[in-house]
């Protein structure tokens, strides 16, 4: 049966992950509909990244099902170079390509994988670099560029690809301080573009103002979760009154 | 982060002194490391020199009058070492891509050619060859003979390519696995992945221990003169005997012949070290 939007996007259902004896995931689930934002918060061991990292097959699960448009991938069989058309991913430490400027690194993804027009590409990641605000950088190198032009390129670079969904792991955690915000404008900005994002965020006024629904993970299961304003004004679960107290 | 006018822990100093001390830039060769060395050759032949009989020609023209037979000797050295490091870098790249393979029996094998000729003595995998491989091959009715110095070439080329092919593994696996895993997400296959994104970060850091490796093969070419290549060593042994064996003789000829090595093999790792220096990892 074919997808339609009025189903979940992104499908989690009870979800277990183990890392040889240390089960990481217990029994996860969750629903991402199409435009929406969704934001993973909880301490840092609790599974977080793992999931979001299982969504796009970067790690494989032992059981349960996880479904991006219908697809299942928890499957053998899969297709990942198909489901990864579809789902990009953003990671913390950006992980730009060092041996090609800023252009370059956008550009290579199409170009080699979706073998599109060369003329059509470099209109698409010049129209990109605009779009995450970094006109006059198109010939720099990662290296040469700050930590949070780095990832706004990532970002960039993702797009590229042109995915239903996008995954966000922690991008602003290895960042100063002073650029963290540059690349949260432009994350809020996607989302107000209606594009469907899966955060997983340590930034909880950020996470506040953009997320449409909010979980709270810890140990490997979801404790809480919510929207926004009721998550973090009515939280009811001890763990979680304990991290938001910690926190904010 | 690399705030200058903070004040320095004392636990980071010796890090920060670190690359000041590195004792390439303390002991770099200057001019006058060379006189030295020039005075104590002579200082060292003066014995030589009490010993010889007015008589005999000088040792200094017998070197001379050899010098271009050496030299001709020297020329092949140098020709065997850059033909195994070409067949041992093709063979050895093949091998160590074997070795990151996702077949398991091709990575196994790989794994296995390279761990064996790795800790095979250089001088045993020579003669190996020597002994193993006919002097001529006969295919569809041609024949290709295979004179010594040929074999000498392939016995050498093995222990290059078992080398090469750890470089090569080692460059891989020294990249970071975000590298990886950022083509991987984008939709890279692993191909183009390993083509396109970690090979070309790689060959720059692969660089440095490859012209180390071809430094230290050049040096070993003096091993075929123990099966009878006619090489720079071979060479000086028999214009040595053709002298009639002086014992004055000997330190002049075999200085020269270190001299040869040096002036080749010096200019490389200075290289390699200013590549080493210049491809340092920054993150």
């Amino acid at each position: 049966m074919a997808w339609t939007d009025k189903e979940p996007m992104v499908s989690i259902r009870d979800v277990h992950k183990s890392f040889g004896a240390l089960e990481v995931l217990k029994g996860v689930s969750l629903d991402v509909m199409k435009g929406e934002v969704i934001c993973i918060i909880g301490p840092s061991g609790s599974g977080k990244s793992t999931l979001i990292r299982c969504v796009n097959a970067l790690n494989d699960i032992q059981s349960g099902s996880i479904k991006v448009e219908g697809q299942e991938v928890n499957d053998p069989h899969l297709n990942k170079l198909e489901l990864r058309k579809k789902v990009g991913m953003v990671f913390q430490q950006y992980n730009l390509f060092p041996h090609k400027n800023a252009l370059e690194n956008i550009m290579m993804a199409p170009l080699l994988v979706l073998k599109d027009n060369k003329v059509e590409v470099e209109k698409l990641a010049r129209s990109l670099i605009k779009k995450v605000r970094l006109e006059g950088k198109e010939e720099s190198y990662p290296g040469e560029l700050s930590g949070g032009q780095q990832q706004r390129v990532a970002i960039a670079r993702s797009l590229a690809m042109n995915p239903d969904v996008m995954l966000f792991d922690e991008v602003t955690a290895a960042l100063d301080p002073e650029t963290v915000n540059e690349v949260l404008l432009t994350i809020k900005e996607l989302a107000q573009d209606g594009m469907t994002c899966i955060l997983v965020t340590h930034e909880m006024g950020f996470a506040k103002e953009v997320a449409d629904h909010i979980y709270f993970t810890d140990r490997g299961v979801i404790v809480e979760h919510g929207p926004p304003t009721e998550f973090f004004e009515q939280a009811k679960d001890p763990r979680t009154i304990e991290f938001l107290g910690q926190i904010l | 982060m690399n705030n200058r006018s903070q004040k320095i822990l004392p636990v980071i100093m010796p890090v920060m002194m670190a690359p000041k001390a590195r004792p390439d830039d303390r002991f770099r060769l200057q001019r006058w490391h060379g006189f030295a060395l020039v005075a104590v050759l002579i200082t060292a032949s003066i014995p030589a020199f009490a010993a010889t009989d007015p008589a005999r020609a000088s040792m200094f023209e017998v070197l001379q009058r050899w010098m271009p037979l050496l030299l001709k000797g020297f020329v092949f050295n140098i020709i065997i070492s850059i033909s195994a490091m070409a067949i041992g870098t093709v063979a050895g790249a093949v091998l160590g891509l074997g070795q990151i393979s996702l077949i398991a029996p091709v990575r196994k094998i790989s794994w296995l050619i390279t761990q064996f000729f790795r800790n095979a003595p250089w001088l045993v995998l020579l003669f190996f060859a020597m002994f193993l491989l006919p002097f001529e091959l006969k295919i569809f009715g041609l024949t290709i003979p295979l004179p010594d110095w040929l074999k000498a070439m392939f016995g050498l080329s093995l222990p290059v390519m078992a080398n090469v092919s750890e470089i090569v593994r080692g460059g891989v696996m020294s990249l970071p696995s975000g590298q990886w895993e950022a083509a991987e997400s984008l939709a890279f296959s692993r191909q183009q992945t390993l083509w396109r994104i970690i090979l070309p970060q790689c060959v720059k850091r692969m660089l440095p221990p490859w012209m180390n490796l071809y430094s230290i093969l050049t040096m070993a070419t003096v091993l075929a003169s123990i099966v009878g290549v006619s090489e720079v060593m071979t060479l000086t042994g028999q214009a040595l005997a053709a002298e009639g064996g002086r014992s004055d003789l000997l330190i002049p000829f075999y200085s020269f012949v270190l001299f040869l090595f040096f002036i080749y093999c010096y200019p490389i790792a200075r290289w390699t070290v200013r590549l080493e220096k210049k491809f340092a990892v920054i993150t």
